[in-house]
């Protein structure tokens, strides 16, 4: 199968990481996240504001599978926070280029956020940007960055986007 | 101007600065004496950075407490600052977070009043009138309405603004130490390397109480000892300046095994023998910077600053106040001109460690919700704020809320309560 930016196949396929990929999150599935990035990669959670100024600051960077792993140690058994799910929304998704095997995608995310007073509100809106290869026949993110327009983060972020 | 303190606005008798009315955090009409006492008072408050204004012309929209300012550099290179309000009906005239000006004026789009960066009225559409009716009145001086202006210094390439004239110049304002610590991490041309921002539904003293507090760090924060990193045995203190300002200091190279034995007696969560190790131990590593063995430098200029080095990431933090129950805290993280490739990208690893996300920081706007949350109905009841004593000032150890006393000290009698 060619990896074209047209085909439908390859569309599915990607569709399904995306998918997967936030199902993991809202599920509480987190010792599983690391695992839809390549060994080394780049995933970074970047104020719209910075990205427009050209500065690289992120909220949470990580260029390994094993700093994303040491994220989520921390999320459970270091940090302090309220009990809180996500949700995830995506839509949009569109393959931009597939250039030397590296598929790059974007899409919009809305991420609600509800804690136990039971409201449920934006807690963060964004694009990501992918790099997306394929490793042993497996879609992983390569790179994956969360632009977030909402760059106002209430009280904490302590779940990845 | 000054506003006299309504005597129901007075702490109880029985209210000191080891127990403080929990009606300082909750209370609108609190919040709104301590912006025009405090903000609008004899104090020093953080705008940006000169780095932020690179050119004639630059601009950068901010606040002094929770009134609107726009800072700007003007064609005299100079930076000025002045209330984002339209000195003719009252519009917010710039409207950006940040830009530049080319002609170097600034005009409100309500009714074109324009004005120059140092808050100058230069021109009214139809000031004649228009085919001889209308107009404003011949004796309208432009002169006499130019927006109200903050009085600005540049200090080492950090701007802070003041409404007041009774305010010092700022080495006096700052102390001794701040004006030293201060020196020390400005220690060359910064550069800006990004912000991040977070809204925290809680009364902003809580936080400044927060930056003051070494008691809490090894309880609250958690990340390295749950990875085996052991901390609070290591030297440092907290140093107080004009009672509102402080710095916490943290030095390596100071293990002290009977510091540790008591950690461990305590039962406490603070010390753990490593359950969980890093998979990427890159995430801690630095370097030297610093011609001091001192890691972590946590200063406070009160009331919207701090500044702080953890590691190699250094960070200028914006508290600003939007009412009794919420704050806006902007992160401004930077690095020096000058840093080499190796220094830049521990920095950028090292941004995991702080900020909303901060591996090690995020739970300080937990903290300050679950106290507001609790308070909410409780103003005629007080705190209890006596680790390490009753006194005010300077401790070589974390045990401590010695900086707190003495910001409560210095809040009575900027507010004459």
């Amino acid at each position: 199968m060619s990896d074209d930016k047209n085909n439908l196949m390859l569309k599915d396929e990607v569709n399904d990481l995306l998918n997967a990929y936030v199902q993991c999150i809202d599920d509480d599935e987190l010792e599983d996240w690391p695992s839809f990035f390549t060994d080394k990669c780049l995933y970074q959670v970047v104020p719209r504001e910075n990205h427009e100024m050209g500065l690289p600051t992120a909220v949470m960077w990580c260029d390994s599978q094993g700093m994303l792993s040491d994220r989520i140690t921390a999320l459970r058994h270091a940090n302090i926070y309220q009990v809180q799910w996500y949700r995830h929304i995506i839509s949009n998704t569109v393959i931009t280029s597939v250039v030397n095997d590296e598929i790059h995608v974007q899409s919009n995310y809305a991420v609600f956020k509800t804690c136990n007073d039971g409201e449920s509100t934006v807690f963060n809106v964004g694009r990501y940007v992918d790099v997306i290869v394929r490793v042993n026949g497996q879609l992983k993110f390569k790179e994956r960055s969360a632009i977030y327009d909402t760059h106002r983060i209430t009280t904490l972020m302590v779940i990845p986007i | 101007m000054t506003i006299k303190t309504p005597d129901h606005l007075k702490w109880p008798a029985d209210a000191d600065i080891t127990a403080v009315p929990y009606s300082v955090f909750n209370n609108r009409e609190v919040y709104d004496l301590e912006q025009q006492k405090i903000h609008n008072g004899p104090t020093w408050n953080y705008l940006g950075t000169e780095a932020e204004l690179p050119e004639n012309g630059s601009f950068k929209s901010t606040y002094i407490g929770d009134t609107p300012v726009v800072v700007t550099r003007g064609e005299d290179g100079l930076a000025y600052a002045w209330v984002n309000r339209c000195a003719h009906r009252g519009a917010e005239i710039c409207r950006e977070r940040h830009g530049k000006s080319d002609d170097g004026a600034f005009t409100c789009v309500y009714h074109q009043w324009a004005f120059d960066a140092k808050g100058d009225l230069r021109g009214v559409p139809f000031q004649r009138g228009l085919a001889g009716k209308g107009g404003m009145p011949k004796d309208f001086d432009k002169t006499k309405h130019n927006l109200r202006k903050v009085r600005v210094v540049s200090h080492h390439g950090v701007i802070f603004g003041t409404f007041s004239d009774d305010t010092p110049d700022i080495e006096t304002y700052m102390g001794e130490d701040i004006s030293r610590h201060f020196k020390r991490i400005l220690k060359g041309p910064i550069e800006i390397i990004g912000h991040t921002r977070q809204f925290i539904a809680g009364n902003w003293k809580f936080y400044s109480e927060n930056t003051k507090d070494p008691y809490h760090a090894s309880l609250l924060h958690l990340f390295h000892p749950t990875f085996g990193i052991y901390r609070a045995s290591l030297g440092g203190g907290s140093i107080v300046n004009n009672d509102v300002h402080s710095v916490l200091w943290v030095e390596n190279n100071k293990e002290d095994e009977s510091v540790l034995d008591d950690v461990k007696k305590d039962n406490t969560r603070t010390y753990q023998d490593g359950t969980y190790q890093l998979q990427d131990p890159s995430l801690l590593a630095g370097m030297k910077e610093f011609d001091d063995d001192t890691s972590t430098v946590i200063f406070s200029l009160f009331p919207s600053l701090v500044v702080h080095q953890i590691q190699n990431t250094l960070c200028f933090r914006q508290i600003l106040p939007k009412s009794e129950s919420e704050f806006e805290l902007v992160w401004t993280f930077f690095g020096y001109a000058d840093d080499s490739d190796e220094l830049r990208s521990y920095r950028m690893k090292q941004l995991n460690l702080v900020g909303p996300a901060g591996l090690i920081s995020m739970e300080d706007g937990e903290s300050t919700e679950l106290c507001q949350k609790a308070i909410v109905r409780d103003g005629q009841y007080s705190n209890y704020i006596r680790m390490g004593g009753t006194g005010t000032g300077t401790d070589d150890h974390f045990v401590t809320e010695g900086a707190i006393r003495s910001l409560w000290k210095g809040y009575r009698e900027l507010m004459d309560v």
